[in-house]
């Protein structure tokens, strides 16, 4: 159960071994603060080296699984802007 | 009876809540904050259920609704992705025209024509250049949508057969436990299927007024038009000097061909005499009549 379960939005989910945690959430943490600090580029560099660290260790989750994921990524091409906004308080995420 | 969901619903959206009125450290990153706010999203949903069996019935026919409302916007994107294609066809087949005017009117030795007909081509390239961006960012968006389709109809099924599973074997505070995984599994995918079909929205719609505003351009022929002249007005000069047929036009390139001798000619001539060569003649032949 050491596994955790990560969903980039508008991509899927992907299956990751726990020993990759630690690296991703120094990079999680980085992406957070230049979120709040409002630092565009950082923002955009941290997301893709976080994307592209999760597809690359990640295992993809079969389109039939049912599963919740533990952690969530926004899509590549989100902004700053609309990433403050799904994470403020009842966010825009429908349904 | 009610109490499961509740318990359930408050260990797991505990410490988001504390985050917000500052009691808990809060956590430190964006994918652990986004995955608790869905998380949070689907057990608020599970908790309004006063049947957690019901909240499947009523789930699924939402999925249903989504299902269709992303095909729908696949069909969306193809269709504004088809007529920006249209679009791209005219714009074409006015650069070539405008290209055309441009070396009849050198030919006919009006330099200050070509020139005019030459800068409204180029304006035209840029516009051509604009669409095919947008033409890219369309067909992106379509195949990302109907890759979402996909996902979300594998799992629409996986969770039927689930519900009916659960709704066949357990009793109501049974089915609590058993339904929560799956329906946060498919209220998250929901979430993010959701927000893809409303930003899809978003960039069709964009793009679908500037679409408009290059179809009326194109039908009033007010493209370019940056010397006050009207688009017909390049067509009407070049007609004019060349006394409305292409006599003009003849002469230099009959001049052109009795100072070079074209091939073409010779073999227009030599022509018919076997039946698959006859047949390729029209290609052959120069086409006087054709503007």
């Amino acid at each position: 159960m050491g596994d955790r379960i990560v969903r980039i939005m508008g991509e899927g989910q992907v299956r990751l071994a726990e020993s990759h945690l630690t690296e991703l959430n120094k990079l999680d943490d980085e992406l957070l603060r230049e979120m709040e600090n409002g630092d565009g580029p950082g923002f955009r560099r941290t997301l893709h080296a976080l994307l592209t660290k999760v597809r690359e260790l990640g295992a993809p989750l079969p389109d039939d699984s049912l599963e919740p994921s533990d952690l969530i990524l926004p899509s590549p091409d989100a902004t700053l802007e609309e990433v403050r906004e799904l994470l403020s308080d009842d966010g825009l995420i429908p349904g | 009876m009610d109490a499961g969901p509740v318990l359930w619903v408050l260990s797991q959206s505990w410490s988001w809540k504390s985050v917000r009125r500052g009691r808990a450290k809060p956590m430190s990153g964006v994918m652990k904050r986004m995955g608790m706010i869905f998380r949070a999203k689907a057990n608020k949903a599970l908790d309004r259920a006063e049947d957690p069996r019901e909240t499947l019935d009523y789930s699924y026919q939402k999925q249903l609704e989504l299902l269709q409302k992303v095909r729908r916007g696949v069909a969306d994107v193809a269709t504004s992705r088809k007529r920006l294609e249209l679009q791209l066809n005219q714009l074409q087949s006015q650069s070539t025209k405008l290209e055309d005017q441009g070396r009849k009117a050198l030919a006919l030795g009006r330099e200050d024509l070509a020139r005019e007909a030459l800068s409204r081509r180029a304006a035209l390239q840029q516009q051509v250049t604009d669409l095919e961006t947008q033409h890219a960012t369309l067909q992106g968006e379509e195949e990302k949508l109907t890759l979402a389709a996909q996902r979300l109809q594998a799992k629409v099924d996986a969770f039927r057969t689930k519900k009916e599973t659960i709704k066949a074997t357990y009793t109501a505070a049974q089915a609590q436990t058993r339904i929560g995984e799956a329906f946060s599994g498919i209220s998250e995918e929901m979430g993010d299927v959701g927000l893809a079909i409303q930003r899809a929205e978003d960039k069709t719609a964009q793009l679908q007024a500037r679409a408009g505003a290059i179809d009326e351009l194109l039908a009033s022929g007010a493209l370019d038009d940056q010397s006050g002249m009207h688009k017909d007005e390049i067509q009407a000069e070049l007609d004019r000097i060349s006394g409305g047929s292409d006599v003009e036009l003849e002469l230099q390139r009959m001049k052109a061909e009795l100072a070079g001798g074209p091939s073409s000619q010779q073999q227009a001539i030599e022509g018919g005499t076997g039946e698959g060569q006859s047949q390729q003649q029209p290609t052959d032949t120069p086409r006087f009549d054709k503007q």
